[in-house]
């Protein structure tokens, strides 16, 4: 590994330690978040059968950001839930036990409708395999899309995303730490070098090792 | 999580909630179309059951099958236990056949105990002689939950054969982790030796405690284990017992308004509780059996979700 591990407090305090690099500020996402409303919009005629399912934990608030952008360009309500893949995991026996997260699907349901699947980082894309196969239990969508706010490569599966915030070229020993003021307190997206492992250790990065 | 689930007891207080909340996920599985998680496809999950059930036994059914499990029943009735098979030759086989879990009810208290030296994958007590039932309290403390809101500071009386009842202890042990405060109410001949070591009060003044209750727990009167059936050795006949510890309609006006009425089940309408109060809208009798497939749900997830400890 190129750089030493840290510890939490260590993470957090050191700013200009070569160790990190932001590569989206608060502005740019919100930019982004505005763009990629505006591209759901375009590409799907107007959203209206369109149903906006984020995947926890960072996934749910951008969800939710994206509704309210599309509301505020059109004036129409999009209905926004959370869909929990932990059960559907393929990883499940990689590690301990898993804490499930919510999943609360809007009362309209799902069927016949375009489900858009909303997620902070896609990366192997198995945690879209997993929301695949947990919508299939849900009941039938017409069709089913996909937004991330940064596609970081590395696809270990035939998945890819029809809206993309930012693609990050990135290597595999690096993580990239989403924060959302709604889950962390403040918006940024930084690039960190080191492995996911000591990624974790900063407790930072749940989401992006699972994305 | 835990490897084995033998008592209430090894269950702190972050892991008792840890499988309330997990249960409550699983709890909206019931609504969809597709009552079903691949979560623990090609796991094995056996039902030993040396003793009768219908609700637990069942209710461990539904749940391993809604995760994917495979499920093998197995009955002391009909099977070589009736030749004479040991319980240790018992466990061994189905230890070869490569079970995952196996959940075990038992007439002898610490039978499951003894089967986690014998096995290598887990063991859920299912109830063991009148020792402990672990998943019936936290199907118990699932239903107060939901109904009520919350656990820590609600009072609970728990009423009857509290000597025989498994549920009981556990009841006790589970509800004292999670901050409730629990009263034990029963004759004096109905208690076990050594309750006053145990985390809750005890009353033989049932009018008395259900005036500051939150929850009444009707346990059943185990009239196969009054010993021998000589249950006038206990207490003089079901209408007395009724009188002074039964719950009817008079005693249900007792109660503060949002007070809920909880049984374990089988219920012997007419002795503990009349059958106006099972079915009044007080009783959560129903909701306990639909909360126990989610608390069961959650249960085997925590413990064969995972991957090698």
């Amino acid at each position: 590994m190129a750089y030493p591990r840290m510890a939490a407090a260590d993470a957090r305090t050191v700013t200009s330690a070569p160790a990190s690099k932001t590569i989206l500020t608060a502005t740019d996402i919100s930019r982004t978040v505005d763009r990629i409303a505006h591209q759901i919009l375009e590409k799907t005629e107007g959203a209206t059968d369109a149903v906006l399912l984020g995947i926890p934990t960072r996934g749910f608030p951008l969800a939710r950001r994206l509704a309210a952008r599309i509301e505020a360009f059109e004036s129409r309500a999009v209905p926004v839930g959370v869909l929990d893949v932990t059960l559907y995991r393929d990883d499940l026996r990689l590690r301990g036990t898993r804490a499930i997260g919510r999943t609360d699907v809007p009362a309209g349901g799902i069927d016949g409708r375009l489900v858009i699947l909303v997620d902070d980082v896609l990366f192997s894309g198995r945690t879209v395999r997993a929301a695949l196969d947990a919508l299939g239990d849900l009941g039938r969508p017409r069709a089913v899309q996909l937004a991330v706010l940064v596609d970081r490569g590395h696809r270990e599966l035939p998945i890819r995303a029809d809206y993309v915030g930012k693609n990050i070229p990135t290597s595999l020993i690096e993580s990239v730490r989403v924060r959302l003021a709604e889950t962390d307190g403040t918006d940024e997206v930084q690039l960190w070098a080191g492995t996911d492992a000591s990624a974790r250790a900063t407790g930072a990065t749940a989401t992006e090792a699972s994305a | 999580m835990i490897r084995h689930l033998l008592s209430a007891a090894d269950l702190d207080a972050a892991t008792a909630t840890q499988v309330l909340d997990t249960a409550a996920e699983m709890a909206g599985l019931a609504d969809r179309e597709v009552k079903k998680l691949p979560t623990l496809r090609g796991r094995t999950v056996v039902n030993l059951f040396y003793e009768d059930s219908t609700r637990t036994r069942t209710s461990f059914e539904v749940a391993a099958k809604r995760l994917s499990a495979d499920v093998i029943n197995f009955s002391a009735k009909g099977s070589s236990v009736s030749k004479g098979e040991s319980l240790k030759d018992t466990a061994l086989t189905l230890q070869a056949m490569g079970a995952d879990a196996i959940v075990v009810r038992h007439q002898a208290s610490g039978a499951p105990h003894r089967l986690t030296r014998w096995i290598n994958g887990s063991v859920i007590n299912a109830g063991d002689g009148t020792h402990e039932h672990p998943t019936q309290a936290l199907l118990d403390a699932y239903t107060m939950r939901s109904r009520l809101g919350r656990l820590a500071g609600l009072q609970v009386a728990i009423v009857g054969d509290v000597l025989h009842s498994r549920v009981a202890r556990s009841n006790v042990l589970l509800l004292h982790t999670l901050g409730a405060k629990v009263t034990l109410v029963a004759p004096p001949t109905l208690l076990p030796v050594g309750v006053g070591s145990w985390p809750a009060d005890v009353s033989y003044d049932l009018d008395a405690t259900l005036t500051g209750a939150d929850v009444v727990m009707m346990l059943r009167v185990q009239r196969e284990r009054l010993s021998g059936g000589r249950q006038d050795s206990f207490f003089p006949s079901d209408r007395e017992y009724a009188r002074r510890y039964g719950l009817d309609a008079i005693r249900l006006r007792r109660l503060p308004e949002h007070a809920i009425v909880m049984h374990p089940g089988p219920m012997n309408r007419g002795v503990e509780i009349s059958a106006e109060v099972a079915d009044s809208t007080r009783s959560t009798i129903v909701e306990q059996v639909a909360a126990g497939v989610s608390v069961r749900m959650a249960v085997l997830y925590l413990m064969l979700g995972g991957g090698a400890r």
